[in-house]
C-alpha cells in the first residue's frame, strides 16, 4: 500500500464522474416476486407499506409507513446461518458477520447469452475457467456474480413458475464446490430470485448453492440488477445488510463502484 | 307485464349524484324480528300461543285474546290482492322521488289483511305471493309478487328497489385465483352483470383457469391482493366510482389449532386476508359505494361477504382461522352500521365447509365452489341480507340459534376427535 492518498484519490476520482456509482438493486415493491414454496412451508413475506401519517389527522406535518418484509425480500443478503448447514458457524448471522465482508471487488461472469438460450442454464466449473482464462484467475475474498440479464424479466416470466416448479438459471454442484475449495470466494451473487437455479431441489446435493455457500461461511446475494453495466473485473461491490439481531439475512441497497472507460 | 330493463346511458358527467334517501325506518322494537326474518328470505308473522291466530303489525300482546305470549312462526306465502292505489304524492323523499308508487292491502292466507308494496304484474282480487324483505332503510316489508312468474318479473322497478339484482350493473370480484372466484364470475356474467372486475393478486404466480378466465366476456383482470394497502387502494382509485356489487371471494384457511401451529405467522396470514383484507376493501371502496346507493337503476347495491359459518362459534380443527373468520364476521356487523341509510346492503353468506384443496381431508357434506357462486347470484337476486348455505352450516346455525355455549362443547369435542 504505498498511496497514502488512496482514499482520498478514490473520492476525488468519484466527484469527477471517473468512478460511476451503480445501484444493483430492485426497489421494495409489494409486487415484487418473491420466492414461492410448496403451500404447507412457512412463506416468505412480500413487502409491505402501511402510512403511518401523511400531512393528515394522524400527523399532520410529516409522512411515514410501517414497512414489513421478510429478511429474504427483493434484492436481499443471505448469511450462512440461512441455511442448516451454516447454523453452527461463528459469526454468520448479519449482525455478527465481519463488516469487510460488505466491501470487496467482484468478479462478473456473463452467462446471458447461455441464460437466453436455456432458462435452466447451469454454471459449470469448465464454464468459469473458460471466463478466468479471458479474464485471469478469481482471487480469494472477492464477490461473483452471475450476470444472467434475469433482471430484465418482468411478471410471470421472472420465476417463471410451471407446473414441475420455477425454471431459472443457477450454479451447478460442482460449480459451488469449486468457487469455494479451489477459489475461496467470499460470496457469490444472481439477478434470479434465489442463488440457486429454480430446479435446484433436484440436484445434487439439493439446494447446492444455498447448502455449500452458506455450510463454508459465505454469503450470497440474489435479486441484483445492472449486472450488464459492470465489467468483468475492477468493479468494487458495496453490500452492507442490516444489522438485524440473529439476522439469517437481510433487505439491502447494492451499489457497485466502477471506473468509467470513457472518464 | 314488466319492460325489460335496458342497459342505462352512460352518466351526464354534468349531473350531482343523487343522495341516497330513505323510506321510513322507524320501527318498534317488535317489529325488528319481522326486519331481521326478512333479511333472510324469510316471510314470518307473530301467532299467538294461546289462541293460535297470526297478527300484523308487530304487537305486545294478541289482539284477539289479550295473551302476552306471541311467538314468530313462518306462515304460507299465499294471498289475494283485496284493494289496491297508486300513490302520486308523498311527503316522504324517497317516495317523492319514485314516483308512481303502488300499494295495496292483501288478505293472506294465514289470516291477517297486511299494507304491502305491489309488483306491477299484480292485479286486483287475483292471487298473489308475498315476500318479506329489507327495503333501502334496512327495515322489513311486504311485497307482493304475481303468483305466476311474469315476463322480466324481477325487472319491476318497486321490485328491484328491495332486490340487488346484478343485471347491467357492474361487479368487483376480489379473488379470481380460486375455484371458488372463477365460478362466481360466471354465475354474473349469466345473471347479466354488465362488467365484471375480477382482482388477481400476485399476477407473476400462474394459476388454474387463468386463460378461461382472461377470455370471457364482460370479465376485466385487475391486479388486486387483499393483503396489501397500496394495491387495494390503487384499484378504488381507479374503478372504486363504478363498483356497484362487490362481492369478497378472498379467504386464507388453513387447519391447526392455537397450540398446534408454530409461531403467529400463518395466524398472521389468515387476519391478514380475512379480517384486514375485509377491512382494506371497506376502507377503499366503502365510501363511494355509500355514496352511490341511489344512482339511477344501476345503483351501488350490495356488498357480499363469504364467510364461514364457524364464524358464530369457533371449531378448533380450523381454529385460528375461525377465530380471522370470526374477526370477519363481527367486522361485516359493523360494516352494516357504516352502510346503513345508503341503501346498500351487507350480505352475509354462511357456508359449510367448502369443496377446495384446504379443506380436502374433510368429509362430506360439502359446499362446492359452484352451489356457493349460484348463492351469491340468488342472495343479490333476491335482495336477502342473511343467508345460511349448506347442510353443515345449517346444522351450526340451527344450534347457535339453540344454545351458543352447548354449541361449543360439542365443537370442542369434535375437534379432538377429527385431528387434520
Amino acid at each position: 500500500m504505498s498511496d497514502a492518498h488512496m482514499l482520498t484519490n478514490l473520492a476525488t476520482a468519484m466527484a469527477a464522474g471517473r468512478v460511476e456509482v451503480i445501484d444493483l438493486t430492485h426497489t421494495l415493491d409489494p409486487e415484487f416476486p418473491v420466492i414461492v414454496l410448496p403451500p404447507e412451508f412457512g412463506q416468505c413475506a412480500p413487502f409491505r407499506a402501511e402510512v403511518v401519517s401523511r400531512y393528515d389527522e394522524r400527523g399532520p406535518g410529516w409522512y411515514w409507513q410501517n414497512i414489513s418484509m421478510c429478511e429474504h425480500t427483493g434484492t436481499h443478503f443471505d448469511a450462512p446461518v440461512h441455511w442448516i448447514s451454516g447454523r453452527d458457524l461463528p459469526n454468520a448471522s448479519v449482525d455478527s458477520i465481519p463488516v469487510d465482508a460488505f466491501v470487496r471487488p467482484a468478479c462478473v461472469i456473463d452467462c446471458s447469452k447461455e441464460c437466453a438460450s436455456d432458462e435452466d442454464f447451469l454454471l459449470e466449473p469448465e464454464f468459469i475457467v473458460s471466463w478466468e482464462k479471458a479474464h485471469g484467475t478469481i482471487p480469494p475474498g472477492c464477490w461473483v456474480l452471475m450476470r444472467s440479464d434475469w433482471s430484465k424479466k418482468t411478471g410471470a416470466a421472472y420465476l417463471n413458475m410451471r407446473e414441475d416448479g420455477a425454471h431459472s438459471p443457477g450454479p451447478s454442484g460442482d460449480a459451488v464446490k469449486f468457487l469455494v475449495e479451489e477459489r475461496d470466494i467470499a460470496g457469490f451473487g444472481t439477478e434470479t430470485v434465489g442463488t440457486d437455479a429454480g430446479q435446484a431441489a433436484h440436484l445434487t446435493p439439493p439446494y447446492p448453492a444455498h447448502y455449500l455457500f452458506h455450510g463454508a461461511g459465505k454469503y450470497g446475494l440474489q435479486c441484483l440488477s445492472n449486472l450488464d453495466r459492470l465489467p468483468a473485473t475492477g468493479t468494487i461491490l458495496l453490500c452492507p445488510p442490516l444489522k438485524i439481531k440473529n439476522g439469517s439475512g437481510s433487505p439491502l441497497r447494492v451499489l457497485a463502484l466502477v471506473e468509467r472507460s470513457d472518464a | 307485464m314488466t319492460e325489460a330493463l335496458q342497459r342505462p346511458p352512460r352518466k351526464d358527467p354534468q349531473k350531482r349524484t343523487v343522495s341516497p334517501t330513505l323510506p321510513p325506518n322507524a320501527r318498534s322494537r317488535r317489529a325488528v324480528f319481522f326486519s331481521a326474518a326478512a333479511a333472510q328470505g324469510r316471510l314470518m308473522l307473530q301467532a299467538c300461543s294461546a289462541c293460535d291466530r297470526f297478527t300484523y303489525p308487530p304487537r305486545e300482546l294478541c289482539p284477539t285474546c289479550w295473551s302476552t305470549e306471541l311467538e314468530w312462526r313462518d306462515i304460507d306465502a299465499g294471498g289475494v290482492l283485496i284493494s289496491e292505489t297508486t300513490l302520486r304524492t308523498s311527503v316522504n323523499t324517497y317516495f317523492r322521488e319514485r314516483m308512481p308508487w303502488r300499494i295495496g292491502t292483501v288478505k293472506l292466507d294465514a289470516g291477517p289483511v297486511v299494507v304491502a308494496h305491489l309488483h306491477g304484474d299484480v292485479k286486483l282480487n287475483e292471487r298473489v305471493t308475498m315476500i318479506a324483505r329489507t327495503d333501502k332503510s334496512g327495515q322489513g316489508v311486504l311485497m307482493a309478487l304475481p303468483d305466476k312468474e311474469t315476463a322480466n318479473m324481477a325487472d319491476d322497478k318497486q321490485l328491484r328497489e328491495l332486490t340487488c339484482n346484478p343485471k347491467h350493473r357492474r361487479v368487483l370480484v376480489t379473488d379470481g385465483r380460486s375455484e371458488l372466484g372463477q365460478k362466481t364470475v360466471a354465475a354474473l356474467a349469466k345473471a347479466g352483470a354488465a362488467r365484471i372486475f375480477v382482482g388477481i393478486a400476485q399476477d407473476w404466480r400462474p394459476y388454474p383457469g387463468q386463460a378461461e378466465l382472461a377470455g370471457m366476456d364482460g370479465v376485466e383482470i385487475m391486479p388486486l391482493d387483499v393483503t396489501d394497502t397500496v394495491s387495494v387502494d390503487e384499484l378504488a382509485g381507479e374503478i372504486g366510482g363504478k363498483t356497484d356489487i362487490l362481492i369478497n371471494t378472498a379467504e386464507y384457511v388453513r387447519p391447526g389449532s392455537a397450540m398446534q401451529k408454530n409461531g403467529i405467522l400463518t395466524a398472521r396470514d389468515e387476519m391478514e386476508t380475512n379480517y384486514f383484507g375485509l377491512m382494506r376493501l371497506i376502507q377503499a371502496f366503502g365510501p363511494a359505494m355509500r355514496g352511490r346507493g341511489a344512482d339511477g337503476d344501476v345503483s351501488a347495491c350490495a356488498w357480499v361477504n363469504l364467510l364461514s359459518v364457524y364464524a358464530l362459534s369457533n371449531w378448533p380443527v380450523y381454529g385460528t382461522t375461525t377465530a380471522s373468520q370470526a374477526a370477519a364476521y363481527s367486522l361485516s356487523q359493523c360494516l352494516r352500521n357504516d352502510f346503513s341509510g345508503s341503501g346498500v346492503k351487507v350480505i352475509n353468506i354462511l357456508f359449510g365447509p367448502l369443496e377446495e384443496s384446504w379443506r380436502q381431508p374433510l368429509p362430506p357434506p360439502k359446499v362446492t365452489p359452484d352451489r356457493l357462486a349460484d348463492t351469491v347470484v340468488h342472495a343479490l337476486t333476491q335482495g336477502l341480507e342473511d343467508v345460511t348455505l349448506g347442510p353443515v352450516a345449517e346444522d351450526i346455525v340451527r344450534r347457535f340459534r339453540e344454545d351458543p355455549f352447548v354449541l361449543e362443547r360439542e365443537l370442542r369435542m369434535s375437534g379432538e376427535r377429527q385431528a387434520v
